[in-house]
């Protein structure tokens, strides 16, 4: 069968399209370039371990003042705001046992173990289903153990929120600014459209400080490697009982709780 | 074959203007999204995923649906399908594009969409679920066009399509798993984390999408006298039937796993979408008996031949199917996932008036698309003869 | 030539119409480089005037994902000097003048990054 003008036009067509995009790809490779000599390292100061993990001593947490008081270290140092309807963004909260701990472990434990508040953060899980679900990499682990998020790159499908089975995502569902009375101008915002969650102050770790609930705790949050035997956080856990949330689903929690 | 959308009847182009304002009312309502955000949806943190997601998961089952027409046509030489194909072909389109739509509507900052693509991450299924969900409006797009221009010149179709028609059979299995796979996978969603999830998803579709598509194909006889015949209308009915009954097996298959095993995680969404969970009855209650009284009574009037086979009773049970199944699908599924939510305590989730316009406008541009695609098959089809 | 009267305005108005940035430049007064606000306190930025003002946003690029991703929140330019990988408080520390620095040649250029979307700008000059 010869070639059909019709025929001819389709390939070239085809063609044409093929090398138009093509050099249009490769001028957008060529724009952007490295400094030559310029590098990158970790800071002097930085903080590292193998596996980062928080260990909350809840005895030692007592009056509601103890806990609005961490709860603002955290939400100020990192602009998180105040908003108050069903859309609302918190990293660090507090609620009673049985919304925390939902395995219901003993139908009579002490009243005082019942009615007190504990603390809710991010896990950090070793096996994070938040990380498995996301679809760019906006959220992933990083080789300390903590997990993360760019900010930058979520397009804010959600998929994260409906993967976590601690509630530990907020997502932002409107503009957060208006809603940020002071903010911090060493920390950046967010914008809308984004979800957000605790860091482990990953960000303090890198200029060599300890996260900031653990700073505004007095004590009765550790913070440490749990690779390291000898790290504050494993000792905790050798001298007490400790439990995580939700132990049965396999994602291996960074947040003990020594009740 | 673009021409025959030039050339319509007066009544065409007024019901396209119709649905096109109504589309304009949904672009509207999504540009004051864009302007401010999902605040303006009813969801929240505990139930973040709503309307938009659940629409989305319904219609990818619709789309995937055409393979109820193409896998007995072609695997089994089932002749008298061969008439209606197209039509099937063309409703997986619009469907497929109404999901991308919906994906789009629901996501936070739509113009990074490209990032899935840019940082390609195989460990999310939302990953795969971009590739299979473009590569079947890829192949639909494909075979129902090259299938029609055969028809068109009255010439068998060109030999290599047979790949592409077998490896849409395939690929609409493929669509509908991995999007239950997006659900099944969540290791703290007690409703979703069940292995029956995707085979469920399947058997609600394969009621579900022929039942829409009888549907409409039935308006169009009315309308346009295009008749796919008795026996293939027969057949589709048997296959929505045997489809529909799967589909409450296997939903009551799960009431006893959850209430035999006694476990509070698997009994928690159930309750809450019948009765109420910790003294919170929700709308969805009533939503949901509903959706039950009504697969039974689809059931009562599909299975019986003298009901099945008498084309004034037919529309009725066909209608009653889709609501139903649209409740269990497009409204169950995703409130039941997130409530409770994980600290298992009830967040209510009711879409909101702006939310429902979007909706309604995804609706109506999958409408029109339909519409113009209908059109064209059907004035080819004229035109050939084989109308 | 057939229909001569409607093809040849045709043609003209095509080629006005498709030269158009080409006249509409000529006519407009020429394009300005701004005037920027350079910090008072600092003569260098930490690579040459000439390389930021080509690669910034690639450089602001690169530092995300190394301090994000990487951990690495050191940059070590190319003169040996070393900075702390921030936009907010490496930058602008030193180009504190939003208005007069960012704004005024991402205006001129019509360009609009979202960076202050998240990032802080220095008080007192929105």
């Amino acid at each position: 069968m010869s070639t059909t003008r019709r025929q001819f036009l389709k390939i070239a067509g085809l063609a044409a399209f093929g090398l138009g995009t093509s050099s249009a790809l490769d001028a957008a490779e060529a724009v952007a370039k490295d400094m030559p000599g310029a590098k990158y390292d970790v800071g002097g100061k930085h903080l590292a371990a193998k596996r980062w993990a928080m260990v909350i001593d809840t005895r030692k947490l007592e009056s509601r003042e103890d806990y609005d008081r961490i709860i603002h270290a955290c939400h100020s140092v990192h602009n998180v705001p105040s908003i108050p309807t069903k859309q609302e963004i918190k990293w660090i909260w507090t609620d009673k046992y049985d919304r925390v701990f939902t395995d219901d472990m003993s139908q009579h434990l002490s009243p005082a173990v019942r009615e007190k508040d504990y603390l809710l953060l991010c896990n950090h899980c070793e096996n994070p289903p938040c990380v498995r679900v996301c679809p760019t990499k906006a959220t992933f682990k990083r080789a300390d153990g903590i997990v993360v998020m760019d900010y930058h790159r979520c397009i804010g499908c959600r998929f994260c929120m409906a993967g976590c089975p601690y509630g530990a995502r907020s997502f932002n569902f409107g503009d957060p600014r208006p809603y940020l009375k002071d903010v911090n101008p060493a920390f950046p915002t967010r914008m809308r459209g984004v979800v957000e969650k605790c860091t482990f102050c990953s960000e303090r770790l890198e200029v060599g400080l300890l996260p900031a609930c653990v700073e505004a705790s007095n004590g009765a949050i550790l913070f440490g490697d749990l690779d390291d035997p000898n790290s504050p956080v494993r000792k905790a856990l050798a001298e007490n009982f400790s439990i995580r949330r939700k132990p049965s689903i396999g994602t291996q929690p960074g947040v003990y709780y020594i009740v | 074959m673009i021409e025959k959308v030039l050339k319509g009847s007066p009544a065409f182009y007024i019901w396209l203007l119709f649905l096109g304002s109504i589309a304009g009312l949904g672009v509207f309502a999504y540009i004051f999204q864009l302007q401010y955000g999902l605040t303006i949806t009813g969801m929240s943190r505990d139930v973040s995923w709503g309307l938009y997601i659940s629409q989305f998961t319904y219609f990818v089952g619709v789309a995937a649906s055409a393979v109820m027409l193409v896998l007995p046509a072609y695997f089994h030489h089932y002749k008298k399908f061969k008439k209606m194909i197209i039509l099937g072909e063309f409703m997986a389109i619009s469907a497929v594009l109404m999901c991308m739509l919906f994906i789009v509507t629901d996501m936070g900052q739509p113009q990074r969409m490209l990032n899935v693509i840019l940082h390609p991450t195989p460990n999310s299924i939302m990953f795969y679920d971009m590739m299979v969900l473009m590569g079947y409006l890829f192949i639909n797009a494909l075979v129902g066009w090259v299938t029609l221009e055969a028809e068109r010149h009255d010439v068998d179709p060109p030999k290599w399509i047979k790949f592409f028609i077998y490896l849409s059979v395939v690929w609409a299995f493929s669509i509908h798993t991995v999007t239950a796979f997006l659900y099944a996978g969540l290791p703290g969603r007690h409703y979703w984390l069940t292995a029956i999830m995707a085979a469920r998803f399947l058997s609600s579709a394969f009621a579900s999408g022929p039942a829409i598509l009888l549907l409409l194909v039935m308006a169009l006889r009315r309308l346009t006298g295009f008749d796919p015949g008795r026996e293939a209308i027969q057949t589709l009915t048997k296959i929505i039937t045997y489809a529909m009954a799967i589909n409450v097996f296997f939903f009551l298959l799960e009431v006893f796993t959850a209430f035999y095993s006694g476990m509070p995680g698997h009994q928690h969404p159930l309750t809450f979408l019948f009765v109420g969970h910790d003294g919170h009855a929700s709308w969805v209650v009533g939503w949901m008996w509903t959706a039950a009284v009504l697969a039974i009574l689809s059931l009562c009037l599909l299975i019986p031949p003298q009901f099945r086979d008498n084309e004034r009773v037919l529309p009725w049970a066909l209608g009653i199917l889709v609501i139903a199944s649209w409740i269990d699908k497009g409204l169950g599924l995703l409130i039941g996932g997130f409530t409770p939510n994980p600290f298992e305590t009830v967040t209510e989730y009711a879409p909101t008036f702006p939310e429902i316009l979007v909706t309604v406008g995804v609706y109506a541009i999958g409408l029109m698309v339909l519409s113009v695609l209908w059109k064209i098959a059907l004035d080819v089809k004229k035109e050939a003869g084989t109308f | 030539m057939y229909n001569g009267k409607y093809i040849i305005p045709g043609i003209v108005i095509f080629v006005g119409l498709f030269t158009f940035p080409f006249w509409s430049n000529l006519l407009t007064p020429k394009y300005e480089r701004p005037q920027l606000a350079m910090p008072a306190d600092q003569k260098e930025c930490i690579e040459p005037a000439e390389y930021m003002r080509a690669e910034h946003m690639h450089i602001l690029d690169v530092w995300r994902d190394q301090a994000l991703r990487e951990g690495k929140r050191a940059y070590v330019a190319s003169n040996g000097k070393v900075w702390d990988i921030s936009l907010q408080n490496t930058c602008m520390k030193c180009h504190a003048n939003k208005a007069d620095f960012c704004d005024k040649c991402h205006n001129s250029n019509s360009v609009s990054p979202y960076c202050w979307d998240c990032h802080v700008a220095p008080r007192g000059n929105q």
